[in-house]
């Protein structure tokens, strides 16, 4: 069984190809692949011992079982009876694949505004088609014009630079950071020096 | 009540918002002691996934204490210690009877092919997530686990989702003994399939990432191969070159959406929106696997189509498997293996940071920074668990 496993690493050394240019042919001679009906070489268990807990869920028995998905469940308190159902006291899109409401929901931030409309419209679609997902994406482009509207709207001037983490890079990537304030800089000093030169 | 707030593609925000009630009977308000960041949250946090209202909390990664309950639930109390799987799911619907709480068909309005999950944006369901002080937690009597004494809630918190995603995805990979398994992404489900991989009996385990921090931990915390595949020109060949022309018997792909490595994946997927994220995982699996291998997926990719090599998978005979693990189903043995001692999954936690800089959090684990490998996140009323060390490195 090992016997064609004795040169793996000569084979590796004749990896590369000889070209040879003999006449008008041109000629590739490529190493030999050998025999390929051995079984790859595999580590012992005494090999693998020092691995803490190798081999414990070797036995599917052992399992949680992903492949065996089983009726009744094991691990769950069933609910009993029929699902209670949530009542709607906000605006909840549906999937149109479905036959309605499903007895529990979210009910975190119902749709408003322009991104609102956009994403009333995105349901009209189904989740198999591109429609659904390129308008809901757009509505979340839309939505973040809309949130800093509210966040002024509500008195607040929204931290820009601190919400995506300014003081974590100035912490750990000063390089990363002053490399993007150059870089920054020479746009707006590029675009400024343009339109400059265009006034005059 | 403080909880993080999503403004937009990179920005994030700790704010006040108002408490989360009751909305039906089988409904539970928990009081978070810890959430995490998970690398599926960078999806959302990138502007990746579609329907991630402005507003939103995230964070489908946390445990907590019962502070309320509705009138139908009466396994849970108040006061129990709880972890809470990031599936939402009802128990009794036709897939959660076959154990498939990942795709349970009465808890998300908004999709048929997802289940619900929570603060995963409205696609999951649209439920506020545990980065808050604060979380609804609906079908409370079957969804949350009271957390065994002598369970630390630093284990607990990864039992939520990394850890039983990682088992998962080496579960469905139907690994056998000896096997040579290739997990691609060094991050926390990557380091856990790697480490359950070798529990079912893997003869050799290779873990593939960029970032040299990352494969350094994983290399020691699972006792593993690495490789950078920044030094690679060819994953396919590579992997081939080091299994005896064979092939990988199993691939894992812990990645997802947001893979480097490919050019023309990350401007067609990543940039353009052209396909639902970059698939260059799943190419680098299908491609380095042996011929009638096994492909595993748990990286999250988003809706709807991706440009995989499916006649490839064809004539190598390959097997796919892929779910969002079904948390809920892992939990008792993988707390037989934290007793036993065979899996500490506390040790990949690096990051320990109050929810109010939830800004730089979320930086800090998506730009890689400081050497992150997990970071958890605390909620200002649960400051008397907060750990002592602010950032305890294993
Ligand atoms: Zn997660
Ligand atoms: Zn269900």
């Amino acid at each position: 069984m090992e016997s064609n496993r004795d040169n793996p690493i000569e084979r590796q050394d004749h990896q590369d190809h000889v070209h040879r240019h003999d006449g008008d042919g041109h000629v590739h001679q490529h190493p030999l692949q050998g025999d390929f009906t051995s079984h790859p070489p595999r580590p012992g268990r005494e090999q693998l011992s020092h691995i803490q807990g190798w081999g414990v869920d070797l036995d599917r028995k052992n399992r949680p079982g992903v492949p065996m998905e089983r009726t009744p469940p094991r691990f769950i308190n069933q609910h009993e009876g029929k699902l209670p159902q949530q009542p709607e006291n906000v605006e909840v899109l549906v999937s149109c694949e479905r036959s309605g409401i499903t007895p529990v929901f979210g009910t975190v931030q119902p749709p408003q505004g322009v991104s609102g409309a956009l994403r009333r419209l995105a349901f009209k679609w189904s989740e198999s088609d591109m429609r659904h997902w390129l308008l809901l994406l757009l509505a979340d482009r839309v939505n973040v014009v809309e949130g800093i509207g509210d966040d002024l709207a509500s008195g607040k001037v929204p931290n820009v630079l601190g919400e995506m983490g300014i003081k974590a890079e100035w912490q750990y990537n000063k390089a990363g950071l002053a490399k993007k304030a150059l870089v920054a800089g020479a746009v707006v000093g590029t675009a400024v020096y343009l339109m400059r030169r265009r006034d005059r | 009540m403080l909880a993080m707030n999503y403004r937009g593609p990179y920005r994030v925000r700790a704010d006040h918002k108002p408490d989360p009630v009751i909305e039906h009977p089988g409904d539970a308000i928990v009081r978070v002691t810890r959430a995490c960041i998970c690398g599926s949250d960078l999806h959302l946090y990138h502007g990746m996934v579609p329907d991630t209202r402005v507003g939103h909390t995230f964070g489908h990664e946390f445990i907590g204490v019962v502070e309320d309950i509705g009138s139908d639930v009466h396994k849970l109390k108040v006061g129990d210690r709880v972890l809470v799987p990031f599936n939402v799911f009802c128990g009794s619907c036709f897939f959660c009877q076959h154990e498939l709480y990942g795709n349970c068909h009465n808890t998300n309005a908004q999709a048929s092919a997802v289940g619900g999950i929570y603060g995963y944006s409205h696609t999951a369901g649209g439920y506020d997530g545990g980065q808050a002080e604060f979380v609804r937690v609906p079908m409370a009597d079957v969804g949350p686990m009271v957390i065994p004494d002598d369970i630390h809630d630093d284990d607990a918190v990864l039992l939520t989702d990394a850890l039983p995603t990682g088992y998962q995805a080496a579960e469905m990979g139907d690994i056998q003994e000896g096997d040579t398994v290739v997990v691609f992404g060094a991050g926390p489900v990557g380091i856990f399939a790697a480490k359950s991989a070798w529990l079912m009996g893997a003869g050799r385990v290779i873990v593939v990432d960029e970032v040299e921090y990352r494969l350094e931990f994983v290399k020691r915390y699972a006792q593993c191969e690495v490789i950078n595949f920044r030094e690679i020109n060819d994953m396919a060949a590579h992997i081939k070159k080091i299994t005896d022309g064979m092939g990988a018997d199993v691939c894992i792909d812990a990645v997802g959406a947001e893979a480097g490595g490919d050019v023309a994946q990350t401007i067609t997927g990543r940039y353009m929106k052209m396909q639902a994220g970059s698939a260059t995982v799943l190419h680098w699996c299908i491609n380095s696997v042996r011929k009638g291998g096994n492909v595993s997926i748990v990286g999250v990719y988003g809706p709807t189509f991706n440009a995989v090599p499916i006649g490839n998978a064809l004539n190598k005979g390959l097997t796919l498997r892929m779910n969002q693990a079904s948390v809920r189903r892992h939990l008792p043995r993988l707390i037989e293996h934290i007793r036993a001692g065979h899996i500490n999954p506390k040790e990949i936690i690096t990051h320990r940071i109050p929810l109010e800089e939830v800004s730089d959090a979320y930086h800090i684990f998506s730009s890689k920074l400081d050497e992150c490998i997990k970071t958890v996140l605390i909620p200002p009323s649960a400051r008397e668990v907060r750990a002592v060390s602010a950032s305890a490195k294993p």
